[in-house]
């Protein structure tokens, strides 16, 4: 195949996979203008997605500074969870006493509702960044914990004889089988804390995210609902959720890159 | 599962073990390499000739059905893993690593990985693998059982050869007749569970065996020999019946 048609073939791939998401969007944002003017809904109901944008651009600055502070809070609370999730996940790996000792309240993290927690997280740390990386954190280390600790324990037997056939050491062992061959299932639990650790740091600005200066889009969103703005809390909510999607696209993008590197299937 | 085993092995011999499914032929390979222990009895294993005192860790190797390798390392890596597993530096093992593989004829493929590899290829990485710490004795757990008839000859041949010029002990497990037969110079028949040895047989057939032995007379006078004991001790109650009745 020459280059040129490798790439042809490269934009028609992207096009498969773009067209049918834009194509959607376009069709349920035309039909959401269309009825919220056709059946005259009231605008503090549902704005018609003209309003959302232009509510957005009109307060971009103020989006933006907020869309920075929760991206902070998330960023820290998600780097948080990957560091202590996936060394408790090696731990209990390590050990059946340990975990049988831990996980029950290793899941009761993901059970806690965070909402009732998180003023909790506010005596306890303050109001402002940390706080909101805490909240950000308890709410996506367990799917780390869980993906790593299967992925330690999906290691095929086969291989861990011939391991223990050739006298391997435990650190061998960890660092030549089984954290390799856990890699497809901890990127997993990494995508899925992306988007949560997102959600957390919404939350916990819910309740800890009053700060001098610089208030996150949790803020951002309780703001503009007691001024009864939708537009602006629309947006605000619409922010968010990219944010969030966008973590998981970087995680995801990290992770091919890593599998690709490492032939691990997945 | 095993019973009343009472088993010789010659250093430098090449035995075939033979049996039905689940007749516990992979059971006893794996209490000969120390991966499990029998319940009781026991397996020892005296050095050869002109050995010294053998480290059973050291001077054993398995080659696993599939060929078990790990996906994200190289052909040279992982040839050379059972070295560093046992304490050579990485550049020390991947050059130990490159005579075995050049046995088994991959050496214009060392830094290729597994899945670019066919079936055969990666058995015999494999194969490479269990050379690389010169074992005296080598196990083989139904190596080639998953590769086509034609790939699974010419490995057998070459394994024979590889066994001609290195002489150390093959224990092989199969259950396919014509393989046993062509590999080894001793073959053992296993009984359905609980496992006996029902047949000890010292194989008739020439030293420097080609592909075309296979058709040769003694050759099928041996395997049909084989076949017999198989099918006496072997056959499962739940097989197939042999008699089809008309009705319902």
């Amino acid at each position: 195949m020459t280059r040129a048609t490798a790439e042809q073939s490269g934009l028609r791939e992207l096009a498969r996979a773009a067209l049918p998401p834009a194509l959607t969007f376009v069709i349920v944002v035309a039909l959401w203008e269309g009825a919220v003017r056709g059946f005259a809904v009231p605008r503090f109901l549902v704005p018609p997605p003209s309003d959302v944008l232009m509510a957005g651009w009109t307060e971009r600055a103020t989006l933006a500074g907020a869309l920075f502070t929760t991206a902070q809070g998330a960023g820290l609370g998600f780097l948080l969870s990957v560091s202590v999730g996936t060394s408790v996940g090696l731990l209990f790996s390590l050990s059946r006493w340990l975990e049988r000792g831990l996980y029950p309240y290793a899941l009761f993290l993901q059970t806690v509702p965070i909402v009732a927690v998180a003023p909790l997280l506010v005596l306890w740390f303050g109001p402002g960044l940390r706080a909101v990386a805490v909240s950000a954190f308890i709410v996506s280390v367990f799917p780390i914990i869980a993906n790593t600790l299967a992925g330690l324990r999906s290691v095929d037997p086969r291989l861990s004889d011939l391991f223990r056939l050739y006298g391997a050491t435990l650190s061998d062992a960890v660092l030549k089988l089984r954290l390799p061959s856990a890699i497809p299932s901890m990127m997993t639990g990494l995508k899925v804390a992306s988007g949560l650790s997102v959600i957390g740091a919404i939350v916990g600005e819910f309740v800890a995210g009053f700060s001098e200066g610089n208030a996150g889009l949790g803020i951002t969103v309780l703001s503009a609902y007691r001024q009864l703005r939708t537009d602006l809390l629309f947006a605000a909510v619409l922010l968010a959720s990219l944010l969030g999607l966008s973590l998981f696209a970087l995680v995801s993008s990290l992770s091919t890159l890593l599998l690709r590197r490492l032939r691990s299937p997945g | 599962m095993l019973q009343d085993i009472d088993l010789v092995i010659e250093a430098g011999s090449f035995v075939a073990l033979l049996g039905p499914s689940g007749c516990g032929k992979s059971t006893l390979l794996r209490f000969i390499s120390g991966l499990d222990s029998p319940a009781s009895g026991s397996i020892v294993l005296s050095p050869g000739a002109n050995e010294a005192e053998p480290d059973q860790r050291t001077r054993l190797a398995f080659v696993f059905q599939d060929a078990q390798l790990l996906p994200w390392r190289s052909v040279l890596d992982n040839v050379a893993l059972p070295l560093e597993l046992q304490g050579s530096s990485r550049a020390e093992a991947r050059d130990r690593a490159r005579g075995p593989l050049a046995e088994v004829e991959l050496s214009d493929v060392l830094e290729r990985f597994p899945d670019q590899l066919s079936g055969g290829m990666r058995m015999r990485v494999s194969i490479a693998r269990a050379l690389v710490t010169q074992p005296s004795v080598l196990l083989l757990d139904e190596p080639f059982a998953a590769l086509d008839e034609l790939t699974r000859q010419r490995l057998d041949e070459r394994l024979r050869r590889l066994w001609q010029t290195r002489r150390m002990t093959v224990i092989f497990v199969t259950h396919a007749l014509a393989e046993a037969a062509f590999l080894a110079e001793r073959a053992l028949v296993m009984s359905r569970r609980p496992g006996r040895i029902v047949l000890d047989h010292v194989l008739r057939l020439p030293e420097v065996r080609s592909l075309e032995l296979r058709t040769n007379q003694d050759f099928v006078a041996e395997t049909g020999l084989l076949y017999q004991a198989l099918q006496q001790y072997g056959a499962l109650d739940d097989a197939w019946p042999v008699v089809s009745r008309s009705g319902a």
